[in-house]
This record gives C-alpha cells, structure tokens and sequence, in this order.
C-alpha cells in the first residue's frame, strides 16, 4: 500500500532538542524556592524499623521536615508485592526508610546523618534455593518468602535433599506453585529421538537506564506539578494520581524525555519514588527536588528476575519438538513481582510450537534489587539457554541448523500460549530466510570452528519473541482554525519515538502535510488521551489504532459537514491537499481551516460536546471536557483486537573466540524485524541495533554481584554489572525487516522493541557453544572466566545454580 | 602522542579513584553546596564556550556541577557522577573529559566547551549534531549531548577516521539504549558533513 507517511523517514521533533542538549529531562528544571530532598536509605538487606528519632536533624538551620512510612501509609504499609514509597521494613539494601528535605542536598545530608533510626536486624537470604531449604532464610516481611496471587505473602520450603538434588542437576521433584501445560508430554517424550536435558541459570541484573530517577515536584492552585522520568506518560500519571492521593484531574506530569526506560519506567507502581518529592512538597509547601545518585538508582530502578531451572526438550527424528518440560525457580528479589518464568514458557510454545509442553514455576523471594518488567520479562531469558540446545538437536538428527528452525517455526493461523491464542499474523520461514541469506549463513558454514592460532570461529543462529501489541485505549485529535492538526498523544518519550510513530498514523489518515501536524505531549495538562503503559513492545499497534482511529472520526465529521453544506453524501467525499471535497468534483470542497471553521460555528459533536463514544477512559473523558467546545476535534476509543499480535527477530552472528583469553569478538551479526509493517525505518534500526546490544549483555556481562556475608550490592554502577559498550559490540550491525502488514492493526503496524534482544543473545550463546565445540554452559551470563575455567578443567567456585554472586 | 592528557590516562585515573568517589557524603560536597570558610578563592573566572563567566565555586566542586547547576548549562548531563558513563563528556583544551570528575578549580586557564556552545552564531547545528539527527542516533538522548562532544573531540584530532578508529574513540560513552550503531553512524556522516 503507498502511504504518505508510513514506513517513511522523519525528525522526530525532539531530535534537535537532544543533539543540543535543550530538551529538558525532570533534573534540569528549578523552581522558585526550590528546596531538595535526601533519602535515608536501609544499610542493612533485611530490617525492621523500631524507632526514628529525627529530633535533632528537625531543630537544623535549614531543614524543612521529613516525610516517613508513616506519614504515606497512615493505615499501614500496602500487604503486596512491589516497592513501597517509603517503608518500615526494608527488604532490600537501599530502599527508601525516610526523605528529609533541606536548603541545599549538603544540609539535607547533613541532617539525615543526625537522625537515629532503630532497626532490628532480621535474617537475610541471597539466594531463592538457600530460602527454599526447610530453615533457610526468607525475604519477606513477616518471615515469608513468597507471594502467591491474590493470597497474598506465603512461605514455600522444600526438603535439603530436594534442593541438593536439584543442584546436582536433576528434575526438581516439589510441587511448584503455578503450572500449566499442552498437549501429551510423556507421548511426546515417547516419539522423541533426541532428548536433551540440564539444569540452567540466567542472572538478574539492573536496567540502569542512564538518567537516574530525580523528580521535582510543586503544588500550585491545589494542583501538583511533577516532573518526573517515565516510559508513559498519561498511563503513569493516571496509576501516579492515586499512589499520591490526589484527583486525577489535578496532577499535571511533565516529562519532555526520558533517559532510559526498558520495563521498569512504564507504570507508577515501578517508580513510587516520584510520590516523595510530591508528598514532601505537599507537606512543607515548597517545591522539591529529589535527586537520585547512581547507587539509588541501582536499589530503586529494578532489576531483571534471575531463573535457576531444569529443562527437559524432545525432538522427533524429522527434527520437529515434540515434548519440553521446563521448570523454573525465578528469583523475585527482595520486593517480588514479575511473571518471567511463565513468559518463558509461552516464548517456547510460541517459537517452536512443540506438540506438548508443561511449564512449572515457583517464585522466590531474595533480599536484592527488586525485579519487574525489563526488556522482553522471561522471554529473553530463556533464549539463551534454548538456543544451543537445538543446534545439539539440529547436529544429532543431521539436520541443519536453519532447518530445524523452519521447522518448528510459527506460521499465519498457529495458536500459542496457555489460552493457545492465535497469532494475528506470524512469518517467522520468511525472517529465518532473510536473516541467513543477508547474512550468507549457508557461506559461511566452512568457517564454523576454524582455527587461526589460539582463535576458533563460532556461528550462532538465534529467535526471539515477545507479545507486541494491546487494544483497548483512547485517541483525540483537534484542529483549529489555522488548519494544523494537534495530534494529542499520551505516548511517553523514552526514546524509541513511538510518541511520534504513531503520531503519523493520524497524520496519514488525513493525508496532512508532517509539517502542517502538531505533536501535543510532554505534559498531560496538552488535554492527552490515555494510553497503555509505554512497555511490552505494545506502543506501536496500540496507538496507531487510537491516532488513526481519532483521525478517521475526525476525516468523517469533515465528510458529514461538507455533505451536509455542499451537498451529496459523505461518502462522495475525500481529502487531499488539506481540502476535504467531492471525488467527482475537486473544486467543490473546504480547505481544513474552513471545515474547522465550519465545526466551530456547528459545536456539539464536533467539538466534543456531545455524542462521545461511551467507553472513554476517566483521563480522557478530563481531557476531552477540559477541550471541548475549543477546537474541531476527532475522539475515539479503540475495541479490543482479536489474537496475538507478535513481534519477532532473526539473528545471525559469527565470533572469533580466544581461547586462550576467553574474550570473543563478534565479526559479524546481522538481526531481522518480523513486525508488520515498518512505520519508521530509522527508529526500526534503532530498537533492532539497541536490542542487540542489551542481548550481547545477557550473553556476556551483566549480573548481580552481592557480598555474601552483608548482603552489600557490589555491583551498583556500570562497571560491576557491564553494560556493553562499543567495544563490545560489532562496529556494524546489519538490520532487515520483513515488513508485511498485521491484519489487526489499521496501518500494519506491530511492536519491535523486546524481541530484538532475545534473538541477539541467542544467537551469540549459539556461537559461544559452537565455538567451544559444544559445550553447553546452560547459563547467561557466559563470562572470560568461565570459559577460561572449562577450557582449564578447572572447576567454578561457586555453588551450582547460585544466584546474585559470579555464577548466577 | 598529544602532549594533552588523553582520555585513556584520564579514565584510569578515575576508575581508580571509583570506590571513594561513590559516598554520598562526597557525592555532595562536589555538587557545590559545601561552604566552608577558608582561604581558598571562590569567587573565579572560567572560560565556557568562549565566554569568561564568573562564578562562585566551592572547593570540591566539579565542573559538572557548576555548569548545570552555577551555570545553567543543563546539557551537560550527569549519568553515574563517578567516572564510568561519559554523560557528563566536555571539552577542556579540546580533550574529552568527564566533567563529573575534575574540579572547576582546576580550570581558571582552560578553556572549556559544552553542548551548548557548539551552534554557530546564526543557529546552525554543528556537523556533528546535524549527522546525529540526520542519522537519528540518539534514542533516549540522555548521553547524547557526551557523544556529541567525543565526536567533535575525535574529528578535531582526527578528521578523516575510519568506523573502527571511531568506535575506539567514542568508548569512553557508554549509552544504555544501545544506540552504538547508530551513533558511529552519525560520526561517518559527520565526516562527510565537514
Ligand atoms: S556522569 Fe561523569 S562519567 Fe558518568
Ligand atoms: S540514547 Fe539512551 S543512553 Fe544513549
């Protein structure tokens, strides 16, 4: 289909604003009267609060007041999972005891190193399989170590020889806490030729997005005005509104861009932080700056969830899987939360479509970083660990590697999942195609295990999915007098510009000039419509449906009005050149300026005074009162889609591994979109390109280090845990899509942003394993030294399956 | 070898020193609220963007801290504040370096260069900046503004450089989105930008 805007590049308009350094992020605003606020933080892993004596930090020169658990949770602190705004019993080395606010950040820590808080040390654990064994310790607040939906915190213990059994590498044998499952499993074992099986861990580690989280926040007229970091913009102030107590319709967000967000910057209840300058500022009358340091941020920004699991996988002699048994122990860190281990389930079912699986999960808690959302939650996880176990099936059944991907590859009309959901689209052959052919993948197969010297080449072929689209929310454009269209987009600013991606959809519909478009965001009081939280990958198929759909409703108020003053039926109309007119006669028309005009003069309906769509969310139905009679205006709200709109990646790679250092260049990586249709090929690059790096870093460098005997974070900046750097990636990644349209989405469009991960870090643990003829760690991170030690014969210090140290 | 400290000695010496500067208590003494009495002068003139600007300086302060927060200068950004990012990169003399870790004392004869103060007079982008748009490098743009100023640094000393004589030089950046690619790919324009 050509479109005018879709699949076409553009400056994204806040571009210039971060090549400039003139965007604002919420730590470069100040305010009259400023004041800033520390945080008193938990020294200790496990605690409870007995007493705060702050008497003496209060009678300062310059100290403004302190903001406690009590003060935010005068009914006790919420019974679940997730970080608290402030809390009384600290889970978790770090987490915010109390804030206190000052003249300057040097009084407020000044004061805060005056106040005696009481703490009764309780015990501590580092690892879920140290807190499983009967009498090890537990994370939990009420000497509980896990949470079980909607019972709330409960205990789960196994026997010493069930955890020693399971370290030892065999099939845990407890009942876990949640499980499901498709189709035979003991039928598909029976028909299996090659059957493989091991135990695995994946480490968690921190998002540490870049821009830590600092918040301002002022009250003015009774309304707050925070300036925050989030992925989302509306969604976050509409779930930020009752975290802080007050109406929704008088918060205003302001966040112009954020510096990183990738799950854990989506929702309000992953950033409670933002309350305490809110809450601090509504209690002394002053705005608050609360800054947050790199350490804080490592404590409060969360965390990938670690798996410690078994996983049994059969494949038949045509190659086809037919049985996987995956069992996992997720690590829930010190506040709980996250569904990983499930997820990773679903991405098997979904990738290789196995005539039978069953998935067995427990989660348990540690006292470490907390976890939730991050970039593809469980999906990516487990690609690592799958990968090399079907190249294992692929060279024992004598069939290629590429092969034994079509094979089991999801194709149009397959179904996935615990609800076996259909795919709305899937062309997974044709990414396998086009990924191996750009990458020469056939070509290249003479250099696998090459030796030059004390260095071996390695070729790894890797998948990755995630769930890339939701349904369901609201759109509003307005157009004034002038003509332009204000496209009101809640879509938050992390960095992947779908605020301005699905911006076109709106622009495309009404075949307006980008030019003549206005982008309204930055801050919800732009009359903003709700939107899904800015993760999952959704943003790109949930909010094209909503901007086109409001332009759509915008384009058939113009049909109705031109009809009804020109004459003929709507349907003889059409737009282009920003004149709505008859298709028989292009003469007989408005411009835009006079229909809006024209819709001014109308009101009702057409200015969002009446005849809204019923279903309107609470936020928009705000906005949409707050613009009515003010401008021509489009609403909408979007039905649910039907089935699975999936977002899918192909990666190749080769490495040149050195065996005598355990270093590994990777030569070449060439990664593949399977998203729909492209909406903006640059930003495409860009998520495929900032996947692959964050792949290379589950593959190679990023864990949590924790000291065993104080339970002190090691790795609370970016060297400790190593984010990849540009040394660590290839000097250029070859990108490729496949670009078929979705038939849910009104432009084709669906997600990308997850999916590009995991097929990265399968594909490089894929190389890892070929390069070392096999050798299958069943574990990400695979680091110098652990390959150096397999190389050695020497055994790893560290117990088998260990979480938060060198191993896990 | 340019006679200048180069990036690589600069970084070591940082790293080494990582451990200390990671306390909060010295976190704030450098963000210039300190004020003790003293001798020391401070009320100094630095050179920014090729301006002398008068400022009143603490005596731990970074430079960091005095152009975002003395100076108003907020596109200098501050990732870690302990020397491991290069959001916080500035030119001093020409040569990247990570404001968040020198002391604004340290610089009354340098001249020192921001992301601000990179457009020329009638507002046109730097080459640099202009690649990096055309390019869309950044994503989420919080280290943009310490890529930018490797970049300009780099093709200073070094107009013409291949991909991976960049890529060595602009790896004092970390960026967490992963936008490498995208940022080299900037850096080659820039070169054909001029
Ligand atoms: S802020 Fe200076 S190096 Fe990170
Ligand atoms: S663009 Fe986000 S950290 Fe580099």
């Amino acid at each position: 289909m050509a479109y005018m805007h879709i699949g076409k590049n553009f400056v994204p308009p806040d571009v210039p604003g971060k090549v400039t350094g003139r965007i604002k992020y919420a730590e470069d605003y100040a305010r009259e009267g400023m004041v800033y606020s520390r945080l008193l933080t938990s020294p200790i892993p496990h605690a409870r609060v007995l007493e705060i004596d702050a008497s003496e930090a209060l009678a300062m020169d310059g100290v403004f007041g302190i903001l406690t658990a009590d003060d935010v949770y005068p009914d006790g602190e919420p019974q679940s999972t997730g970080l608290k705004i402030l809390t009384n019993e600290p889970t978790l080395v770090g987490e915010p005891i109390l804030a206190l606010a000052a003249i300057d950040e040097k009084t407020a820590e000044t004061a805060i190193s005056r106040i005696n808080v009481t703490f009764e040390r309780l015990p501590f654990v580092l690892d879920p399989l140290e807190s499983l064994v009967e009498g090890g310790a537990n994370a939990y607040p009420g000497d509980q170590n896990t949470f079980v939906f909607r019972q709330g915190f409960a205990t789960e213990k196994w026997t010493e020889d069930q955890v020693a059994s399971f370290r030892a590498g065999n099939e845990p044998t407890a009942e876990p806490q949640q499980t499901w499952s498709l189709g035979d499993l003991e039928a598909g074992f029976s028909a299996s030729e090659f059957v493989y099986e091991t135990t695995f861990t994946t480490a968690g580690y921190p998002h540490h997005s870049m821009e830590p989280r600092s918040a301002m926040a002022y009250w003015e007229d009774g309304k707050l005005y925070l300036h925050g970091t989030s992925q989302s913009l509306t969604a976050l102030a509409d779930g930020m509104a009752p975290i802080i107590g007050v109406p929704k319709e008088d918060i205003v967000f302001i966040n112009a861009a954020t510096g990183g967000g990738f799950g854990q910057r989506a929702r309000a209840n992953s950033i409670p932080s933002m309350a305490i300058p809110a809450k601090l500022s509504q209690k002394i009358n002053r705005p608050v700056m609360m800054r947050i340091t790199r350490e804080e941020e490592f404590t409060i920004g969360g965390a990938r969830q670690g798996f410690q699991g078994w996983i049994k996988v059969g494949f038949k002699p045509d190659g086809i899987m037919s049985a996987c048994d995956l069992y996992i122990i997720s690590d829930n860190g010190g506040k709980g939360g996250g569904g990983d281990a499930s997820s990773a389930a679903d991405c098997i079912d979904v990738l290789y479509q196995p005539d039978a699986l069953r998935f067995r999960g427990t989660s348990i808690g540690s006292n470490t970083a907390h976890r939730g959302a991050q970039r593809g939650p469980g999906q990516n996880q487990i690609a690592p660990i799958i990968a090399p176990i079907l190249d294992k099936a692929a060279d024992a059944l004598g069939i290629s590697r590429l092969e034994i991907r079509k094979i089991n590859a999801p194709r149009n009309g397959d179904v996935a999942g615990p609800r076996q959901t259909p795919f709305t689209s899937a062309y997974v052959p044709e990414s396998l195609d086009m990924a191996t052919q750009q990458f020469d993948w056939e070509g290249r197969q003479a250099r696998r295990r090459q030796r030059n010297g004390s260095k071996v080449i390695g070729l790894g072929l890797g998948q990755g999915y995630h769930n890339a689209g939701r349904s369901g929310m609201d759109g509003i454009v307005t157009m004034g007098t002038d003509g332009r269209l204000k496209i009101h987009n809640g879509v938050g600013n992390l960095g992947t510009y779908s605020y301005a991606s699905t911006s076109r959809a709106a622009a495309e519909v009404l075949k307006m000039p980008w030019e003549n478009c206005d982008i309204l965001n930055v801050r919800t009081d732009n009359h903003l419509p709700i939107t899904s939280p800015q993760d999952g990958s959704n943003s790109i198929f949930t909010n094209t449906r909503t901007m086109f759909g409001a332009a759509t409703d915008m384009l058939n108020k113009m049909k109705e009005i031109a009809s009804s003053d020109l004459g003929g039926d709507p349907s003889d109309y059409d737009v282009s050149n920003e004149r709505i007119h008859q298709i028989a006669d292009e003469s007989t028309g408005y411009t835009y300026a006079e229909v809006a005009q024209r819709a001014m003069e109308l009101g009702g309906k057409f200015t969002g005074e009446a005849d809204l769509p019923e279903e309107l969310a609470e936020w928009t139905r705000i906005s949409v009162s707050r613009l009515a009679g003010s401008a021509f205006m489009g609403v909408y709200h979007d039905p649910r889609h039907e089935g699975n709109p999936p977002g899918f990646t192909v990666t190749c790679c080769e490495i040149e591994l050195d065996l005598e250092t355990g270093k590994y260049e990777i030569l070449d990586m060439v990664t593949i979109a399977e998203s729909g249709t492209i909406v903006h090929p640059q930003g495409m690059e860009n998520q495929l390109v900032g996947g692959a790096v964050w792949g290379i870093g589950l593959s190679g460098y990023e864990r949590h280090l924790y000291d065993p005997q104080n339970g002190l974070p090691a790795s609370t900046g970016y060297w400790q845990s190593k984010v990849p750097t540009y040394l660590d990636t290839p000097v250029k990644i070859g990108t490729g899509w496949v670009d078929l349209p979705d038939p849910e989405n009104p432009v084709g469009a669906r997600g990308i942003g997850e999916p590009s991960m995991g097929a990265v870090s399968a594909a490089l643990t894929a190389a890892i394993t070929d390069a070392l003829d096999g050798h299958h760690f069943a574990t990400a991170p695979i680091t110098a030294d652990m390959i150096i030690n397999h190389l050695a014969g020497t055994e790893e210090n560290a117990a088998p399956l260990a979480q938060n140290n060198f191993r896990g | 070898m340019n006679p200048k400290v180069t990036r690589r000695r600069f970084i070591k010496g940082v790293v080494a020193s990582g451990a200390a500067a990671t306390t909060t208590g010295v976190w704030y003494a450098a963000n210039g609220q300190n004020r003790p009495g003293g001798a020391v002068e401070r009320l100094i003139r630095i050179n920014v963007n090729g301006q002398m600007r008068s400022v009143d300086v603490a005596p731990q302060e970074t430079l960091a801290s005095t152009l975002r927060y003395k100076l108003g200068l907020t596109g200098t950004k501050l990732g870690c504040n302990r020397g491991e990012c290069g959001a916080c990169t500035v030119l001093v003399d020409d040569v990247a370096t990570y404001a968040c870790s020198v002391l604004t004392h340290s610089m009354k004869n340098s001249r020192i260069e921001t992301v601000e103060g990179l457009e020329s007079p009638n507002g046109d982008l730097h080459p640099v900046q202009q690649a990096f748009v055309e390019e869309l490098s950044p994503q989420c743009g919080y280290c943009t503004p310490g890529q930018v100023m490797a970049a300009v640094a780099l093709l200073r000393e070094n107009p013409n450089p291949t991909r991976e004589e960049a890529r060595h030089a602009m790896s004092g950046n970390i960026c967490r989105c992963g936008s490498y690619d995208s940022y080299l790919d900037g850096v080659m324009r820039a070169v054909q930008l001029g």
